[in-house]
């Protein structure tokens, strides 16, 4: 099953490049999981226990507000990452993730991971290397979303 | 090529409406009677449409190249012009002078893959390419086409998009910035969909039309995909008052919009394109 | 098509005897007369109308009228007026609408009948004139106004003795001497202590209308006197401007600091635009009557400078004065030449003068050209 495990992460895209001593690392933190449609990863404001590399199927980011309906602003597909909060304090999701269609992913245990990154600096550092370009090029893309360039200009 | 340039160019001749059809909440199609002769146009360009009493607006052409009997505008109301336009019915009567403006690289796409990338109203000026590709589709390789919009109601021409993506032979792919819960498709910017796409980035051709942001971002992402840049077509857009290269408005550096382009190419485009206020 | 006859001069009295010809042959005559304290282009009726005895005294921001010690005829350069007024009115009419029931009909505005006769245009004037010729005749569409206007205007140019305070026309190679594109030209001499005109015909038009008026055969004395007159000119202009390469220097300097320092400086008054006798841009009204049966659509001047010129989708693109400066120095100086081939200014110096801040166009190319930032540094 470990084993099984190992194949899967180190062929999902976001890990390709990983040493065979990190893969296997990582492969300890992580467990194959499914949702079916309408059903939530995770929800706004829950411990960011657990985070999701996309297998198959697609992932709706929503944004909650108090008396608005739910805006989903990204959609995530396969090979994607669903939730980066787990990197940082304090380690509460900032927005809900559903899954649209029947998503298979394998989930990372964000506690496990974390405690694997304190302890061997190298491995927190190839995890920033691969979460950072992410998170740039997500903020870049919500930036341009906020322009609401296909609006009406005031 | 098909302009025959006016005695007095800036005097319109009168047409009427024969059609008009709601597409979006601010967004409607005039069907504009030709004639008997047509009105013959290459894909991407535009005419200058007179509102009795209010002014000219440039707007493209959005209908079927092969079909030039009907004439068709998709307009958006934006200003006073474009309001007044947007709100002519069956039988109104208004000015036209045209066509004005370079069209889209049709020939140099054959037997390459197309790539095409419309934001939001950026697809009406594709539209009449779109027409063209299905009416000659074993001329082209893939074709892909890729379109943002703000959210799923702001979606232009749906349901010929829809319709066209029944057809086995092209790749039809839509996000939007932002959804509900009854949106199953993409949710992001459109230069994600670039990366998912599949075609041949050394022989193809894209053809870009929306904000000019959206262009940017969308024509760097396919030039990192592996298009060349002279491969790359933006359709720019300025102020225009008289469309035939006299009034100085339209001008982007050392091109007049409406003449010089609209077309240009990222190779050409790049350099002053990314500077502020040219 | 220089000398098709002898050189001849003209007295005073031959000079009015031309702008009598020519008002009696139909054309409307307008020259350079006083009014507001400037030498302005209007209709003339004599040389009695022109500003006899007067010069102007040019610098930046500055222009003032001032006596001469003689009675000379053209003892000045140009004012804020320059000849686009006519070929290319501040205001015209380019259609009618009406509205009924049945639908709408628009009827062209027709062209003018007036045939204009100007007396006075300098060299680089009519280098300005050839500038919008390109503009609006030898492109792919052509204006039919200014063709017409154009085609019937019967030009009596004239060389200038001085230099103004801020011409560059030696720098912009269009003058002080006048080439080509006139029918008459003149160069006021004094020979043997007698003024007079030397002319040189440029025209069948011109010959034609030469040949009744009063003149006397030009002596070795007259050439020598215009000749020096010119040479003159040449050798005392206020202003210049180094073009070598000027427009890939300009085109490669658009983020130079130069263009902040101008920008602080720069009204975005506009004024440069309407006395540059190149500048062509114009924008579209129109207007309605209130029972909405009838409509006009008008062209009227228009200027870079104005925040909304560049509007689109709700916000201009040229929101800064220093975009907007940059955008007039960069088309009149580079980018005209990708469009026309040749250069926008002709260095008549009317842009230095009328600026009210003083901005020197000769002095922000040299500062671009040196790389220096701000006024005042070497």
């Amino acid at each position: 099953m470990i084993e099984g495990m190992e194949q899967i992460v180190r062929e999902h895209r976001f890990f390709a490049d990983l040493g065979d001593d990190t893969i296997r690392l990582l492969a300890g933190c992580a467990r194959n999981v499914v949702f079916k449609p309408g059903e939530y990863l995770f929800r706004t404001d829950e411990p960011a226990d657990e985070f999701y590399l996309i297998r198959h199927g697609r992932v709706a980011l929503d944004i909650v507000a108090p008396g608005r309906s739910a805006i989903t602003f990204q959609t995530a597909g396969p090979g994607e990452i669903v939730g980066v909060s787990w990197l940082l304090p304090p380690y509460k999701w900032i927005h809900d993730a559903r899954a649209v269609d029947l998503v298979r992913a394998i989930g990372m245990d964000a506690r496990c991971l974390r405690d694997k990154c304190d302890a061997d600096h190298d491995v927190g550092y190839q995890m920033m290397l691969r979460f950072v370009p992410m998170l740039v090029s997500r903020l870049q893309a919500t930036r341009i979303q906020l322009l609401d360039i296909y609006g009406k200009q005031a | 090529m098909l302009d025959r340039p006016a005695a007095a160019p800036m005097v319109p001749k009168v047409v009427r409406v024969a059609a008009a059809q709601q597409e979006l909440a601010d967004v409607w199609t005039l069907n504009i009677d030709a004639g008997d002769s047509g009105f013959p146009f290459a894909p991407g360009q535009f005419n200058m449409l007179y509102a009795f009493g209010v002014g000219e607006a440039a707007i493209s052409i959005s209908g079927d190249p092969t079909r030039p009997e009907r004439l068709v505008h998709t307009i958006r109301s934006v200003g006073k012009v474009s309001d007044a336009l947007a709100r002519l019915r069956p039988g109104d009567p208004l000015g036209l002078r045209g066509p004005y403006g370079g069209g889209w690289p049709l020939d140099a796409a054959v037997g390459s893959d197309v790539i095409i990338v419309a934001g939001g109203l950026g697809l009406a000026p594709l539209r009449p390419t779109l027409y063209r590709l299905m009416a000659e589709r074993d001329r082209y390789g893939r074709i892909v086409i890729l379109c943002g919009a703000r959210s799923p109601t702001d979606i232009l021409y749906r349901n010929e998009l829809e319709g066209w993506r029944t057809r086995l032979d092209i790749e039809i792919e839509v996000t939007v910035d932002r959804a509900g819960r009854g949106w199953h498709g993409n949710v992001g910017v459109v230069t994600t969909l670039i990366e998912r796409a599949a075609f041949d980035p050394a022989h193809a051709i894209a053809m870009l039309c929306g904000p000019e942001i959206m262009m940017r971002f969308a024509a760097a992402g396919l030039e990192k995909a592996g298009v060349s840049a002279s491969s790359i077509y933006l359709s720019m857009e300025r102020n225009m008052k008289c469309a035939i290269g006299h009034c100085g408005h339209c001008q982007f550096s050392s091109d007049f919009v409406c003449k010089d382009g609209p077309v240009a190419t990222w190779a050409d485009l790049r350099r002053l394109i990314v500077m502020r206020e040219i | 098509m220089r000398q098709l006859a002898g050189q001849v001069v003209l007295t005073r009295d031959g000079l009015q005897a031309l702008i009598a010809s020519l008002n009696t042959a139909g054309y409307r005559v307008c020259g350079p007369t006083v009014r507001d304290q400037a030498i302005v282009y209007d209709d003339i009726d004599g040389v009695g109308d022109l500003p006899a005895g007067w010069t102007d005294e040019q610098d930046g921001g500055h222009y003032r009228l001032k006596r001469r010690s003689d009675d000379a005829l053209f003892g000045y350069v140009v004012g804020p007026h320059s000849w686009k007024k006519y070929l290319h009115p501040p205001r015209r009419s380019l259609w009618q609408a009406t509205r009924d029931a049945e639908g709408m009909a628009i009827i062209a505005e027709p062209e003018t009948e007036t045939r204009f006769a100007f007396i006075g245009v300098r060299a680089c004037e009519l280098a300005a004139i050839a500038v919008q010729d390109r503009v609006f005749l030898e492109g792919k569409y052509v204006d039919p106004h200014y063709r017409t206007r154009r085609e019937g205007a019967f030009i009596v140019a004239v060389n200038c003795g001085e230099a103004g305070g801020t011409c560059f026309c030696v720098s912009m190679e269009t003058g002080p001497e006048v080439r080509s594109g006139f029918d008459l030209s003149l160069t006021e001499i004094v020979t043997g202590g007698e003024r007079g005109y030397l002319v040189e015909v440029g025209s069948d038009d011109g010959l034609a209308i030469l040949a009744a008026l009063p003149q006397r055969p030009a002596s070795d004395a007259d050439t020598a006197a215009a000749g020096a007159a010119i040479a003159n000119a040449a050798a005392h202009m206020g202003r210049s401007l180094d073009t070598n390469g000027i427009r890939d220097l300009l085109l490669a300097n658009l983020e130079h600091p130069r263009w902040d320092d101008v920008a602080e400086r720069c009204l975005t008054c506009g004024n440069c635009t309407m006395v540059c006798p190149t500048c062509f841009c114009t924008c579209t009204e129109d207007s309605s009557d209130l029972a909405g049966g009838e409509a006009e659509h008008t062209q009227r001047w228009d200027s870079c400078f104005t925040e909304d010129f560049s509007f689109i989708h709700g916000g201009s693109v040229r929101t800064s004065a220093k975009s907007r400066y940059r955008q007039w120095m960069t088309h009149k100086l580079a980018t005209w030449w990708d469009q026309f081939d040749s250069s926008g200014c002709v260095g008549c110096g009317r842009c230095i003068t009328w600026c009210p801040v003083a901005i020197d166009i000769t002095e922000e190319a040299r500062a671009i050209r040196d790389g220096s930032a701000h006024v005042g540094a070497s």
